[in-house]
């Protein structure tokens, strides 16, 4: 009968020790894997992550490959080729506003999906959460933060400073240890992502010995371009129910092309930080246009005019520009 | 018609106390204590794991294995910490309560023993006899006589 | 000078004479319902040529200030206050003679505070004698929460008992001793030790126990506590034995009830045929003395079961729960006793939930806020086994008394092994129900499952797994005939 129902206590083969063996004869053995067909939930996850996400064509891909990895992983151990949980732990890393979160996000789900994880949600740590403030203080909330990841994805943001290597007395060390620990003794249980700058998250694998063996994939986000940029700001106007105009389309391209090259330029969150000032100058314009007298229309609500975008303003008061991210 | 001893399901001649939800059953598997866990996490409630070798029916307060624990989603977190109990003190009662936080509930919703000292030598029942045929009941768990964290160790089973 | 006024009537409202009832302003189709209202749903039949408002005036108007025949010093009063106000009638299709659903509106100042006696006197007090009616039932009371609040409720409620008998998430477990009459002190108190120390947490007097020339009630106390502490013993659990101080006086019930308490018992009952003061006093004396209080509905069913005529039993439930006791028998659903699955799901939701929704299908013709009034547990018992616990647990939740009598008492092994029996059925379906098992479905295996390790369960099941009770109830709510119910 098809081996694809079959649990892995009840329904492993007995294979042997050297499949070179015996090869030949398991060829016959149909094995039935209807989570690799279309429409399955994985696809759904994946589906949603394609939708949600523009761009980010080289993580989709290594997401994509780990999926099949996972997938033909479940396959091999219901028929017992496999035992031991795999490693799951990664690594993320990339600049601010590049879709780490929302990638876990959706890792927890798809792990959740295959069958990895019992629960799939994801909890979002940094150093305050784990890291206490007296002695006895550290172990407690770590343990604590652990517990409510367990059966999920904890993603710690910035991992690297919860270790601070020229402070002999920070109770972080603490925190690693546990953390390591876990990461290990809880494969099955918990996957753990760390996130952060890429030259940062390398100096703390050099720094923490043991930390880069126990992370099993890794995957890097890099900056969008000023094309993709755009196709993020039109996804969120149009989640938002809004317009650009022309005037507004050409302002906001010009106002992240000077962004980008700012210090402190966050990617998606900045496009989305200037969207949302956008959003206020037009409720301003309009309010102040109607109260001198001007007729409103329903296209006046949603739509943003070049001169409710940013880039117009930095020019006229160039301070403005350097607030926000 | 032939009467005999209800079986109790420890199997043993000794007293097997009948605390908790579960008792009658026998010993949870780690996997069936999860389900029970996991129950209660699904409705939101509270875990919290408490041990005690004081295990008369009117001690309320057992000690507390660390802070109740809020906001868990999968049971897991919970087993490993009966776990880590268990290990630390296998010779005392040790029970996970589940908590209902809810309003007009506020209390504990299923609360049920997962660890039992090897022998339990059960309870002496005191009787003071007093004016016409009042009689007055203490009962006393005969491991209460040696001190604290004691009280089942080296019992005479073994 | 001219003075405009309407015609004059046909005759004056406050001429000497008889009047209708319709006429002296009991009928008020237009009235709406305050929030402070209490509400009552009466079901009217008729005397054959009395329309059905004047029926339902007359029910308004003999409920609260009427009398037969006008009287002038109503005018000494605020009288329309006073007046109950049928305000709707709903024939109720397919009866004969015809039927009709009342809805009566009564002002709060009909009622003194916290005195259930007061409001059955007023409600049910005079009505249900009334000539012209042929028959009539009180079928709901919408008790406003200013009323409410002037109770205390159960003297613990579900929360509190739990708490003392340190006992959670499953139903707890009860038997009542057999035969119930007969047994001399010292073998009714073996009974109650068997029962207890197999896995009871609760032994029950039956409400025809006092105090016999067979087993006066002292010396029955005396071996009862024994029998419970001797069980206490044994398995480590608090357990309880309800023992009835229902007697003569109320001089007699509080003696008794101090003597149980003085040897220790956690529990005392009393019986409904004591009267709603006798239990409300009960109530603060159980309070006052940390004692649950457990009622037997003894001799209910004299007036809740005729659908046409009496009082529901849900009225009943609500001043039970007023007046405060922290057990009911309520139904089981399953056993030898009346009650269809909707009607005793109604009972139970009236006894237990804090807030209770109308729910015609049910019998709840209002919505009822307790306004965070203590819950009563619901006590099943009458005609019930051990292989009935899937349903009993599926039909009847967690916070319930299931009470085995003959399901205990005449187990095949014993006593003890009949307890076992009960207890290990329990917690093997309370295990499989929170693993996620349907109780209908897939119940009954793991109960085969839970015998097959354990004796005592076999046996019952071997015993009792056929038997049921399959009769037509006689209350059942007819939600069906209902015309479309107006929300208020």
């Amino acid at each position: 009968m098809a081996a694809g129902g079959e649990r892995p206590s009840g329904g492993a083969r007995s294979f042997p020790p050297d499949l070179a063996d015996s090869a030949g004869l398991w060829e016959e053995v149909v094995v039935e894997a209807p989570e690799l067909l279309e429409g399955g939930p994985v696809e759904e996850v994946l589906g949603r992550l394609d939708r949600e996400l523009v761009a980010l064509h080289e993580v989709k891909r290594r997401l994509r490959e780990l999926a099949a990895l996972l997938l033909v992983g479940r396959l091999r151990r219901r028929l017992g080729l496999e035992t031991a949980s795999p490693t799951l732990h990664m690594c993320f890393t990339g600049n601010p506003g590049t879709g780490k979160t929302t990638v876990a996000m959706r890792m927890g789900e798809l792990l959740y999906e295959l069958g990895y994880v019992r629960k799939g949600h994801l909890v979002v740590a940094s150093r305050e959460d784990l890291v206490g403030q007296y002695v006895g203080h550290t172990a407690p909330r770590t343990r604590e933060v652990l517990r409510r990841a367990m059966g999920g994805v904890l993603f710690i943001d910035e991992a690297y400073n919860i270790y601070r290597l020229d402070n002999e007395r920070d109770y972080g060390q603490e925190a690693v240890e546990l953390l390591l620990q876990t990461m290990e003794s809880e494969r099955g249980n918990l996957v753990v992502i760390l996130a952060g700058y890429r030259d940062r998250m390398e100096r703390f694998f050099s720094d923490v010995p043991g930390l880069g063996s126990r992370i099993a994939h890794h995957v890097d986000f890099p900056d969008y371009s000023l094309g993709e940029l755009m196709a993020i700001a039109r996804l969120m106007t149009r989640e938002h129910r809004y317009r650009l105009s022309e005037e507004a389309e050409a302002a906001l391209r010009e106002h992240l092309r000077r962004r980008m090259r700012r210090p402190g330029f966050a990617n998606g969150r900045s496009v989305r930080n200037a969207l949302d000032r956008a959003r206020m100058r037009q409720a301003v314009r309009i309010y102040e246009a109607v109260r001198r007298g001007r007729r409103l229309t329903a296209g006046d609500l949603f739509t943003i005019a070049g001169e409710d975008v940013e880039g117009r303003g930095l020019e006229r008061g160039g301070a403005r520009g350097g607030r926000g991210r | 018609m032939e009467t005999r001893e209800p079986s109790r399901p420890g199997g043993g001649q000794g007293l097997r106390i009948t605390q908790g939800t579960f008792s009658y059953l026998p010993d949870l598997s780690d996997e069936q204590i999860l389900a029970q866990i996991q129950y209660g996490l699904d409705r939101g409630w509270a875990v919290s794991i408490e041990f005690t070798d004081d295990p008369h029916p009117r001690n309320v307060y057992w000690e507390m294995w660390g802070m109740p624990m809020f906001d868990l989603r999968d049971a897991m977190a919970a087993l490993r910490e009966v776990q880590r109990c268990r290990e630390a003190l296998p010779d005392h009662y040790v029970r996970v309560s589940l908590y209902d936080p809810g309003l007009t509930r506020q209390t504990t919703a299923l609360q049920f023993i997962v660890n039992r000292p090897p022998h339990e030598p059960g309870f002496r029942l005191e009787r003071e006899e007093g004016h016409d045929r009042v009689v007055r009941y203490t009962l006393h768990a005969y491991a209460a006589d040696r001190p604290r964290g004691e009280r089942y160790r080296g019992d005479g089973r073994g | 000078m001219l003075i405009e006024r309407e015609p004059a009537p046909r005759r004056s409202r406050w001429a000497s004479g008889v009047i209708p009832y319709k006429q002296m302003g009991y009928w008020r189709p237009d009235y709406e319902p305050e929030e402070t209202d209490v509400l009552a749903a009466f079901r009217v039949t008729p005397q054959p040529g009395v329309e059905p408002e004047e029926a339902a005036a007359a029910v308004a108007g003999e409920s609260s200030t009427a009398t037969w025949t006008v009287v002038w010093t109503d005018r000494l009063t605020a009288h329309d206050n006073y007046r109950g106000k049928a305000y709707r009638i709903d024939p109720v299709p397919g009866t004969e003679p015809p039927q009709y659903l009342t809805y009566i509106a009564y002002k709060l100042d009909l009622f003194e505070e916290g005195s259930i006696p007061n409001m059955a006197s007023s409600i049910i007090g005079n009505v249900f004698g009334f000539k012209a009616i042929r028959a009539l039932r009180l079928e709901d009371l919408r008790i406003p929460g200013e009323y409410v609040k002037t109770f205390q409720g159960p003297p613990h409620g579900i929360v509190v008992e739990r708490e003392l008998l340190n006992k959670y998430g499953r139903p707890l477990l009860g038997a009542t001793t057999k035969p119930k009459l007969g047994l001399s002190p010292r073998n009714y108190g073996r009974v109650v030790y068997e029962a207890l120390r197999g896995g009871l947490d609760f032994v029950k007097d039956d409400e025809n126990m006092n105090s016999q020339p067979f087993n006066r009630w002292r010396d029955r106390y005396l071996y009862c506590m024994e029998a419970v502490h001797r069980a206490m013993a044994e398995t480590g659990e608090v357990k309880g034995h309800y023992l009835n101080v229902t007697a003569a006086t109320m001089e007699e019930m509080y003696e008794r009830a101090e003597f149980a308490r003085e040897l220790g018992s956690v529990i005392v009952m009393i019986d409904l045929t004591a009267g709603f003061t006798a239990m409300a006093s009960m109530s603060r004396w159980a309070r006052a003395n940390s004692m649950i209080l457990h009622l037997h509905r003894a001799g209910h069913a004299t007036y809740t079961r005729q659908k046409n005529h009496g009082v529901s039993f849900r009225v009943l439930a609500k001043w039970c729960r007023l007046l405060g006791v922290d057990h009911v028998h309520a139904g089981t659903v399953v056993g030898k006793l009346e009650g269809d699955p909707a009607s005793v799901r109604g009972y139970y939701d009236t006894l237990r939930e804090d807030v209770v929704r109308r729910d015609l299908a049910c019998g709840i013709f209002f919505d009822q806020d307790w306004c965070h009034l203590p819950g009563v547990m619901p006590v099943a018992s009458g005609g019930i086994h051990a292989g009935q616990m899937p349903q009993l647990l599926h039909h009847l939740g967690e916070d319930v008394v299931l009470q085995f009598g003959g399901g205990t008492i005449g187990h095949p092994m014993g006593i003890a092994a009949g307890a076992t029996a009960n207890r290990v059925a329990l917690e093997a379906m309370i295990q499989a129900r929170n693993e996620g098992c349907d109780l209908i479905r897939e119940g009954p295996e793991a109960l085969r499952r839970a015998a097959a390790w354990s004796p005592e369960l076999r046996a019952a099941l071997e015993v009792w797994g056929d038997v049921s009770f399959e009769f037509e109830s006689t209350d059942v709510p007819d939600v069906v005939n209902l015309p479309t119910p107006v929300a208020f």
